[in-house]
């Protein structure tokens, strides 16, 4: 039952040289036929679920139980395996809807679409967890709950960015428009993301530690015995956020199948 | 487009256009804050460019959502996506009509309210600057808000909820050009980076707004 | 200029409602759009006039020839009968408006605000509109709602009017005008529900 021309497996073929016969190489694009991602990601989603939690569980133990105390920040610097990593999906998130909004605008693929919706909430709760953490991180470090630090600022103003994005998803009834404005929104929202990251960086200098791990330095601020629990919680993270995503996006695929069914029924009476 | 410019201002002025409300609500915004923070002066002068700031790009957003909501209700949006005028250059207009009776009263009246918050004579011509240099991409950026939520009914609340945070950067340069011109401090750099923001939003965001209008209507 | 539509396909909130429909407009003559309530009229003139794109099929010689006229006559309640049509043909870059005036018998009413005016004058002002565009097809969605027998006949007169100088025009309506046209009955043009066109839910089925 495959749309002609949104879902269909594009199927990139080349001929073999000198046989006349063809290899089939499958393109990517054929998962974004809805029916297909389902039977995928049903099948993906037990081993990413169990990894995930495998390396949160390994990389939270390792990190609080495994790793001694900082000689400065004492116990408290042990949060940042749940800060870090948090923050890191809180960011990526918001670029992978970026990337779909992208996909649902120019290729029209619903699956793309409904991956940002489905996006959506978990970065706003990475996004929250990162902010409470940092909180608590920076109660006895810095003698304050709250400070109008850059990094803080942003991450804030990146909450805000995810609840309109949420909340203009929720107000439109025909979901090929909200695809279509919240697409506009991520795009728009992203460049002014930015811009708001340099203006607050201009508005204040913080108290803010620097980057755990530059990646464009390659080099690292923090000693190897944080360095690997640090990294696994964050491969955690990022696998949790994945198999969310996939489960959530398969959610909203079946709501749109039950809609897109009893509307087509409807008619037919 | 000179005849919508014509019109929307014409619409504006009339009984009801909802002309007048912004600058009101600035005024009450201004009058609201000392009776919140206190009336010593020298605060006070501590927090006019901000305050001040934060005043008119309230003002601003409280008049949004009749920027395009009613074109949308009485069909004047159909018609004028079927007339030969491109709607990049409509929402434009539509966005310049809105600065000419929002934006600009509002640049003419922080001064007056200048005095009510005791705002240092040095800050009172970078005021007006940054001001006037900024409502446009207010303005402007606004029409996008405006132009995601026609369609939904009682989108202000939503409207308000979106707009603000592509507000932000806007905000931080133009309060901050305020604040440096009030201490007297060298304004360059905030000034600058303000007028290329409201640059850019004019030179790019229209077409936004015209791709979301035409989703949206669709 | 011939308006024509080959094969179209067209889908209202994602749900293909008319298939395969195909027609000529030419300079001169009126088509008259029948069909039962949710036959797809309005998703249909909407298409002709650019608002939403079709499904499948081809539109020719609709670019920049087309008033359109819908449910909602786009006047303002606070600009006075005069200001509004002035608007419009400004828009449309003319500046004539007493002949449209004329047509309707709105000068006795052209300094009133539109907002005070009846249901059916506000009507009269939103057909008077299409004179003041120039443009030579009208795309007229129920344009007699709320229109006395007088008025009614001020529209078939200035539909002829039209049809005589070498326009044409495209209407959905029920009551007879009087006016010489051909009728296009949409209902043998119903999708059927096993349609696959690449409408937008289909991808979920």
């Amino acid at each position: 039952m495959s749309d002609p021309r949104q879902g269909r497996p594009r199927a990139l073929t080349i001929e073999a040289a000198g046989r006349g016969d063809y290899i089939r190489i499958m393109s990517i694009w054929k998962y974004a036929n809805p029916v297909k991602f389902l039977a995928l990601s049903s099948r993906v989603q037990p081993v990413l679920w169990a990894l995930a939690a495998g390396c949160v569980a390994v990389g939270l133990i390792w990190g609080f139980f495994g790793t001694p105390d900082d000689f400065r920040q004492g116990s408290t610097v042990k949060i940042i395996y749940l800060h870090v990593p948090a923050a890191l999906m809180a960011i990526n998130a918001w670029f992978m809807m970026l990337i779909t909004s992208l996909i649902w605008l120019v290729r029209r693929h619903h699956v793309s679409a409904l991956a940002a919706k489905a996006a959506a909430p978990v970065g706003l709760v990475m996004t929250l967890i990162a902010l409470v953490t940092g909180a608590i991180w920076g109660q006895p470090m810095w003698g304050t709950w709250w400070a109008w630090d850059p990094r803080l600022t942003s991450f804030l103003i990146l909450f805000l960015f995810y609840l309109g994005y949420i909340a203009l998803w929720e107000a439109i009834e025909d979901p090929d428009t909200a695809a279509d404005l919240t697409s506009i929104l991520c795009l728009v929202g992203s460049v002014f993301a930015v811009l708001s990251r340099y203006a607050v960086q201009f508005w204040n200098q913080g108290l803010h530690q620097g980057t755990s791990i530059p990646v464009a330095t390659g080099g690292r601020t923090v000693a190897d015995v944080f360095f690997y629990p640090l990294v696994i919680s964050m491969i955690g993270f990022g696998l949790l956020f994945l198999a969310l995503v996939l489960y959530r996006t398969g959610t909203e695929i079946r709501l749109r199948r039950t809609q897109a069914l009893r509307a087509r029924l409807e008619r037919e009476l | 487009m000179i005849a919508l410019l014509i019109r929307d201002l014409r619409l504006a002025l009339r009984a009801g256009g909802g002309f007048g409300l912004g600058l009101a609500f600035f005024l009450i915004v201004t009058t609201l804050v000392p009776f919140s923070v206190g009336p010593e002066p020298a605060l006070l002068a501590s927090i006019a460019p901000g305050v001040l700031w934060l005043g008119a790009l309230l003002a601003c957003l409280l008049s949004l959502d009749r920027l395009l909501a009613l074109d949308f209700e009485d069909g004047t949006l159909d018609l004028l996506l079927t007339a030969p005028l491109p709607l990049e250059a409509a929402v434009s207009v539509k966005a310049l009509a809105h600065w000419l009776t929002t934006g600009l009263p509002l640049v003419l009246a922080a001064p007056v309210l200048g005095v009510l918050l005791n705002l240092p004579v040095a800050g009172y011509g970078w005021l007006v600057v940054s001001l006037a240099l900024g409502t446009p991409a207010l303005s402007v950026i606004g029409t996008f808000g405006a132009a995601l939520t026609v369609g939904i009914k009682r989108g202000g609340l939503l409207l308000s909820l979106l707009v603000l945070p592509l507000y932000v950067p806007t905000l931080i340069f133009g309060a901050e050009a305020a604040r440096r011109g009030a201490a007297g401090t060298d304004v360059s750099t905030p000034l600058l980076m303000l007028a290329g923001i409201t640059l850019a939003t004019i030179a790019c965001m229209p077409f936004a707004s015209a791709a979301v209008l035409r989703m949206g209507l669709r | 200029m011939t308006l024509s539509a080959q094969n179209l396909t067209l889908a209202r909130g994602g749900i293909p409602v008319v298939a395969d429909l195909s027609f000529t407009l030419e300079p001169g003559h009126a088509l008259i759009l029948r069909g039962p309530n949710g036959a797809g009229k309005t998703t249909l003139l909407r298409t002709i006039a650019g608002l939403q794109p079709a499904l499948r099929g081809q539109i020719t010689g609709a670019a920049d020839q087309i008033a359109y006229a819908g449910h909602a006559d786009g006047l303002k309640a606070m600009l006075s009968v005069r200001e509004n049509l002035a608007f419009w043909a400004q828009v449309f870059g003319h500046s004539d408006i007493s002949a449209a005036l004329d047509a309707y018998a709105l000068h006795p009413l052209a300094d009133r605000l539109a907002g005070t005016l009846s249901a059916g004058q506000k009507r009269r002002l939103g057909l008077s509109r299409l004179l003041v565009t120039g443009c030579p097809i009208w795309v007229l969605d129920e344009p007699t709602v709320s229109l006395d027998t007088d008025a009614v006949a001020m529209f078939a007169a200035a539909v002829k009017h039209h049809l005589a100088q070498g326009g044409s025009a495209l209407m959905a309506t029920h009551i007879d005008l009087g006016v010489e046209a051909e009728v296009l009955d949409i209902t043998p043009y119903r999708a059927k529900t096993t349609l696959r066109a690449g409408a937008s839910d289909e991808a979920f089925l």
